[in-house]
């Protein structure tokens, strides 16, 4: 068996002086040589593994023919984003992770596993340069435009106007997806620029903006309209679109609202949400401050809570601030169980690690002090230990009394989880909500208690990921499509 | 998003209070007292909220107040008509509730004066008896007081030098009015809502006030945000030990119940910050 082949990734050095994407595309030798690995099993399990069910045997198939129109045309079949979704796929606990190279009753894929995603994101960044060019020379919007959007025009389909709320991850597919078959789409933002997650959470080194700016437009060139700074819940209810024409409603509103510990002293100054560190730098560009207007503050020894992606993403770009800022690099990211439970992915915590970032496991984070004028100076917390598995089936932490310590924090970031953001569902009584406030849905078509209003993605469930998020998208779409048709 | 009409309502040396009528059909129809929006000068700017003053559904516009203190309200002040921003998203956070209390006091301190003159009106549209104090610096700081002497059954006006009015601050009248020392003094309690919106020590001197007297006292925070929308947590304050954030669970909250000291410091994280972009700004 041939060794696995990684892509270039950008070295450390430079990495952390910027925000250029870490990660390289593999180059056409390259990925030919990672094809060539892939075994074509007469069953193959990947397929299973992937929320969307690309059929990822067949693209690498063609990958080895040198097809890659036709890699192409078969990922786009099931995902619209596939230059998004193979830098941001978990791949290494869904397609990776099913791949028969795997070893069995591994919690993530082994290193021998297809590196599925950086195929996907190599014919991804293929088509952008190679198909895609052709769409956009294209004015009339027939011929080629036609067969990228899959051909699936009908007519009875054109007066027929969709509603699509957010756009996230899950309200892109959904509108990609309706547009392919012909359905005018409107897509609501509530910020002033449109990407959701993928823009105010993923920063630049891990998804390079002009992905998603060529995405969103390659939407625009469907037909999908966007209009930003349109809060719906306040601006419109759900009756009030309808009753402006739309024939059906679907909401990826994601998990806006962020978690705190509730832990004393977690409201001083210089403790922030992951989501408000991100937001800040990502979508208002507060690294580019004084150029930007929006502040951030930079810690000298800044401490991360948390173990997920997003507790990455803020430990790396906290790094980076600091370095921007000739300091020297101080980010500890605090989480309570051992690295293997940590729900972020592997190449992330890797390239956390090699970036700089220091790890402290079995921490857990009981209390916050602060100097008078209100600034965060210590974190207290207590050691853990694992104990028995919880429902997630990860083994639970377990504080250890008397094991109480201190450390120096001028600086940290809370990235323990979302919670559903109420907006909407606050001023749509009909819209029944689980006791996470999270929208309750027919899982056969995602649909929600109120007729033609879907839902998809985190405001379903929970905090998923971006795939996940574009499979209920996907699923809801087909079902929006069958009703109005 | 295009700015229709521009009023310097004040100006001395480097204060300026603007007022700007914006063109947002949307936002005229649905905004209520109490509201906010948020929005953008330009495309590297910050998104900071501002309070409806007024709506004209038929003109399609809403009013906004703002006196020029940080960078974004110093470039939102050099836009004239015809200017159009960045970005412009609302109506944001609760709207105040209006029902007839008997009698509502607000109070407006500096540019806070803005702020209050929607929640008076609509309060006095639902009947109740308004008795408006007002404050600023000095005499030539003083906005809207024509406005509210029409819908005031009764106005009060200090400034901190005496150059009109009553020389004292807006908290002096109130005082007395709670304690029944003026014409209108009623004893307490029930019949009576404080409203108040102005500096931080302003609002923190009323609830101080009213709650001795246990009157029902609401204030709308002037927390720092970014989206506004919930999404992150930046305008989080403490409302009876319980975290809530501002723009989607306020901006109005129970006077007595704000954690104000946390408040006060957590809105100057970024005075350093704002000092320093002002600097290079002017240079």
């Amino acid at each position: 068996m041939k060794t696995p082949i990684k892509p270039k990734e950008l070295n450390v050095s430079s990495r952390i002086s910027g925000f250029d994407e870490v990660v390289s595309c593999y180059t056409e030798k390259e990925a030919l040589a990672e094809a060539e690995r892939c075994l074509q099993c007469k069953n193959p399990a990947c397929i299973a593994g992937c929320p969307v069910e690309i059929d990822i045997k067949k693209f690498i198939f063609q990958i080895t023919r040198k097809d890659y129109r036709g890699a192409y045309f078969t990922i786009r079949e099931k995902n619209n984003f596939p230059s998004i979704c193979g830098r941001v796929c978990p791949a290494e606990y869904q397609c990776r992770k099913a791949c028969v190279l795997t070893k069995k009753g591994s919690p993530f894929a082994s290193e021998k596993a297809i590196n599925i995603h950086f195929l996907e994101r190599f014919i991804g960044d293929w088509g952008m340069k190679d198909i895609v060019r052709d769409v956009r020379g294209s004015t009339s919007g027939g011929g080629r435009t036609s067969n990228i959007s899959g051909g699936g025009r009908t007519s009875n389909n054109v007066s027929k106007k969709v509603a699509v709320v957010g756009s996230g991850p899950a309200g892109l597919c959904c509108a990609g997806e309706l547009a392919r078959h012909g359905i005018k789409v409107v897509i609501f933002e509530t910020l002033h620029a449109p990407g959701g997650v993928l823009r105010y959470g993923i920063p630049p080194f891990r998804l390079q903006r002009d992905v998603l700016d060529f995405e969103i437009d390659y939407l625009k060139k469907m037909g999908v309209e966007i209009v930003t700074n349109f809060i719906v819940g306040k601006i419109k209810s759900l009756d009030e679109l309808f009753a402006e024409g739309f024939s059906a409603v679907f909401l990826g509103l994601g998990a806006g609202a962020p978690s705190f510990m509730g832990i004393p002293g977690e409201n001083q100054c210089n403790i922030y949400s992951a989501n408000e560190f991100l937001t800040r730098v990502n979508l208002m560009g507060a690294y580019k401050f004084p150029e930007y207007h929006t502040p951030v503050n930079i810690g000298k020894k800044t401490v991360v809570i948390g173990g997920g992606n997003t507790a990455m993403d803020a430990a790396r770009v906290a790094l980076r601030l600091q370095k921007l800022n000739k300091m020297k690099p101080d980010v500890n990211v605090f989480y309570r169980r051992t690295e293997n439970e940590m729900p972020a992915r592997r190449p992330e915590i890797g390239h956390a690690k090699e970036e700089g970032v220091n790890f402290r496991f079995l921490v857990q984070p009981v209390e916050f002090t602060g100097d008078k004028q209100g600034y965060v100076e210590k974190i207290k917390c207590l050691q853990c230990k694992l104990g028995e598995p919880d429902s997630s089936g990860r083994r639970r932490p377990v504080p250890i009394k008397g094991s109480e310590f201190e450390e120096p924090c001028d600086m940290a970031i809370i990235a323990v989880g979302l919670r559903a953001n109420r907006i909407l569902t606050s001023v749509t009584p009909s819209l029944k909500v689980d006791k996470w406030d999270d929208i309750t849905v027919n899982s056969g078509t995602m649909e929600t208690s109120i007729k033609r209003v879907y839902a998809g993605g985190d405001i379903v469930g929970g905090e998923g990921t971006v795939i996940e998020a574009m499979g209920m998208a996907k699923k809801a779409s087909k079902a929006i499509i069958e009703k109005l048709a | 998003m295009k700015i229709v009409k521009k009023v310097v309502l004040t100006r001395i040396r480097d204060t300026r209070i603007t007022k700007i009528e914006m063109h947002a059909p949307l936002i005229a129809v649905k905004a209520k007292a109490g509201q906010f929006v948020v929005l953008m000068v330009e495309e590297k700017g910050e998104r900071i909220p501002l309070t409806v003053v007024d709506t004209d559904k038929d003109r399609g516009t809403i009013t906004l107040i703002f006196q020029e203190l940080g960078l974004t309200t110093k470039l939102l002040g050099k836009l004239n008509a015809g200017d159009t921003l960045y970005a412009l998203v609302g109506p944001m956070g609760h709207s105040t509730e209006i029902k007839n209390y008997g009698k509502v006091i607000l109070i407006g301190g500096g540019v806070g004066i803005a702020e209050i003159y929607p929640v008076a009106k609509a309060f006095k549209d639902a009947g109740n008896h308004i008795i408006t104090i007002i404050g600023a610096r000095t005499k030539g700081l003083l906005i809207l007081e024509d406005e509210l002497k029409t819908i005031s059954d009764e106005l009060h006006v200090v400034t901190d030098d005496g150059s009109y009015g009553k020389k004292g601050f807006t908290t002096d009248i109130l005082k007395d009015i709670v304690r029944g020392s003026t014409s209108s003094g009623g004893r307490t309690s029930n019949n009576v809502l404080v409203y108040a919106v102005g500096p931080i020590p302003m609002m923190k001197r009323v609830s101080s006030i009213t709650k001795d007297f246990n009157i029902k006292t609401l204030v709308s925070l002037n927390a720092l945000m970014v989206d506004a929308s919930g999404m992150c947590g930046c305008c989080r304050v403490s409302i009876n030990n319980e975290v809530k954030f501002s723009c989607v669970d306020g901006p109005e909250f129970d006077a007595h119940s704000v954690d104000w000291e946390e408040l006060e410091k957590r809105n100057k994280i970024y005075e350093e910050k704002e000092k320093h972009i002002c600097k290079l700004s002017t240079k």
